[in-house]
């Protein structure tokens, strides 16, 4: 039972970081209409940025983490700006197409400046380990900032689109861009911002991800970018509700698979959760159903 | 007296393009004969059938239907491993020739069945979701085989998904699929000829699906699905159609693929995401819907990086700008403009009408 409980404990640690990469996707996509392939390299960025800050200039953690959080966004309004923004009116497949060139380059410039070597990634959280029922279950410090970031992130967040105009004006502009145009929303503006948003977020989750994790390679990112992708679409793309349970239900699932079931198999048996979700509710669980019109 | 020969504009496009596979197979094999290209090269030629297969596969589904997939490295695994596991249990009962067409009827069936099987719940979906399905199966099929047993004794095949011990086989029971360590020994019957026929029927079936009434049904789903729906067009049959003749067409590859090497693994170079992107790289830079553009892409997207070692570390990156590049030159509002100011056309009537001033 206690080794039931650590599974389940772990899988919502890294369930919370899908959730956190999620949201990234989620809050795009409900704005551009666009799936940003690149994002799960935003993550690895942020990783490497962390790495690099407290590794090379010998940084605090909390810097490193601000440092990669600013470089993040930056990269990310900078992409927005350079290779999505041209294709505003260009067709969905278009703009997948260069999301996923972009996603490319940035895996490729990753692996021409740090090369291929996977580099092992130094903790940034130095908590001491929970122990709960006479030793039987442990909850690294990781596992704990992990859930708690994202639990304050999700509030942050919430609050945020609610009760701020930038967050009216996200909703606004989801909603539809045109009449937001027209209401006085700066829709280019607004877009940015979320990019922006996403992004930082993207480098907390690599940092989270890395410190739980603790790999580092040019490739670290793509991996956990689809699968947070899965789950925003498990819980409904375009919903920051869903993107959490999304998260969260897929971390678990996959835990308990490599668990209980094979853990080669695992990455098969996320998918085929999806397969199923999409069959049964293709707008996912707590996704809005739109139709189409002519 | 003059035969008259009238023929459509289609059949003439098919056939230049034709024409242009069979006159490169013809100067290849010369230019083999006489000795003039490294083993380097050679080696190259079969991967160059393959490859072109899979963009005119490829393109299929994303020029043609409008849909993007993103598992086409999936359904070759398909075909790879069906074909060769088919090749090897009847290694030494049958000829090679008639095995080897065996194969690649068995090999492109079954990728295009499972095309359909996916294709049956994913056609629902739209544009990205449907990439992202594909991606999904793609990585579900990798997985899987990573971890298949397949052996054979006296008594028959033998199952696992464990490792090869848990079979259960007799002492004399041979491994036929063995989990990461893929298929070995699969006989070696891909050779060029063999690549060029088949790149050449891919060809004149995907051109001749175009150009025909159930093509035109698919291209106009592409353009307006409601507007295709409304009179009358049974979107979901012809979706289900070019996606598995695209799946079927990918297996073929994928017999080739298996048939050209010795080992053969479900890794992630060879049947990953980054072989679907590598493939859309070839479809998108020789323009999307358009077939003889995807075989040229591909010839040259094959040789080039061969042909400059050098650029070797750079090529994925140089891709993935050529990617990033050639959607902002087709659809960015000021590309558009641009293009329009120097177009080709426009230039040569300015000409004109300069001179009949």
């Amino acid at each position: 039972m206690s080794s039931f409980f650590s599974y389940l404990i772990n899988g919502i640690s890294l369930g919370s970081i899908y959730a956190i990469i999620a949201l990234g996707y989620t809050m795009v996509y409900g704005i551009a209409k666009m799936l940003n392939f690149a994002h799960g390299d935003v993550i690895m960025v942020g990783s490497y940025m962390a790495f690099l800050a407290m590794g090379s200039l010998g940084l605090p953690p909390v810097l490193a983490v601000l440092l990669a959080v600013v470089v993040c966004t930056i990269l990310g309004i900078t992409i927005e700006k350079i290779a999505y923004k041209p294709l505003r009116k260009a067709p969905s497949l278009a703009v997948l197409i260069t999301a996923i060139g972009v996603s490319y380059f940035l895996q490729n410039v990753a692996l021409l400046a740090f090369s291929a070597n996977t580099k092992m990634f130094t903790s940034v959280i130095k908590l001491p380990p929970i122990v709960l029922g006479d030793g039987s279950i442990t909850i690294s410090g990781e596992t704990q900032v992990t859930i708690v970031a994202c639990v304050i992130i999700m509030i942050v967040l919430t609050t945020f689109i609610k009760k701020t105009k930038a967050g009216q004006a996200m909703l606004a502009v989801s909603e539809d861009k045109g009449a937001a145009e027209l209401m006085g929303v700066n829709v280019n503006g607004t877009i940015s911002l979320t990019f922006a948003i996403g992004s930082a977020l993207a480098a907390i989750a690599g940092v989270l991800l890395c410190s739980a994790y603790p790999t580092l390679n040019p490739y670290t990112g793509s991996m956990p970018g689809i699968k947070a992708f899965v789950a925003a679409v498990f819980g409904g793309i375009g919903s920051i509700p869903g993107a959490f349970v999304g998260g969260i239900l897929l971390g678990v699932i996959e835990n308990m698979s490599k668990a209980y079931i094979s853990s080669q198999l695992s990455d098969a048996i996320v998918f085929t959760v999806l397969i199923i979700v999409l069959l049964v509710k293709p707008t996912g669980i707590l996704g809005k159903k739109i139709s189409e019109k002519v | 007296m003059k035969k008259q020969i009238n023929l459509t504009k289609a059949t003439k496009s098919t056939l230049i393009t034709v024409g242009m596979v069979v006159v490169a197979y013809v100067i290849l094999q010369i230019l083999v004969g006489a000795g003039a290209l490294s083993s380097l090269m050679k080696g190259l030629l079969v991967p160059l059938c393959i490859y072109a297969i899979m963009a005119v596969s490829l393109n299929l589904t994303v020029g043609i239907l409008g849909e993007l997939s993103l598992g086409h490295a999936g359904f070759m695994c398909v075909g790879a491993f069906t074909s060769a596991f088919f090749s090897l249990c009847f290694k030494e009962t049958m000829a090679a020739g008639p095995r080897f067409l065996l194969a690649i009827i068995i090999g492109g069936a079954a990728a295009a069945l499972s095309g359909l099987l996916i294709g049956i719940p994913v056609l629902r979906l739209k544009g990205d979701y449907l990439a992202i399905v594909t991606l999904a199966f793609g990585e579900i099929i990798k997985n899987i085989i990573n971890v298949l047993y397949v052996g054979r004794d006296e008594a028959g095949f033998h199952f696992s998904m464990k490792d090869a011990f848990s079979m259960n086989m007799a002492s004399d029971g041979q491994v036929l699929i063995n989990g990461a360590q893929g298929i070995t020994g699969t006989p070696n019957d891909s050779n060029f000829t063999i690549g060029a026929i088949l790149l050449v029927l891919t060809l004149i079936i995907v051109l001749n699906l175009i150009h025909s009434r159930p093509g035109r049904a698919i291209m106009a789903i592409r353009d307006n699905r409601i507007a295709a729906e409304s009179v009358g067009i049974n979107i979901t049959q012809f979706k289900l159609l070019a996606f598995s003749i695209s799946a079927g067409l990918a297996g073929i590859g994928g017999v080739l693929y298996a048939h050209n090497l010795s080992i053969l693994q479900a890794q992630p170079k060879n049947f990953g995401y980054n072989m679907s992107i590598m493939i859309l790289v070839y479809v998108v830079l020789g323009g999307i819907g358009n077939i003889r553009g995807s075989v040229i892409a591909s010839v040259i997207l094959v040789l080039l990086p061969e042909l400059m070692r050098q650029l070797n570390d750079y090529r994925m990156l140089i891709y993935s700008v050529v990617l990033i590049g050639m959607m902002i030159f087709n659809w960015s509002p000021k590309a558009k403009e641009f293009r329009e100011k120097y177009s080709f056309k426009r230039l040569i009537a300015k000409k004109t009408e300069k001179e009949e001033a």
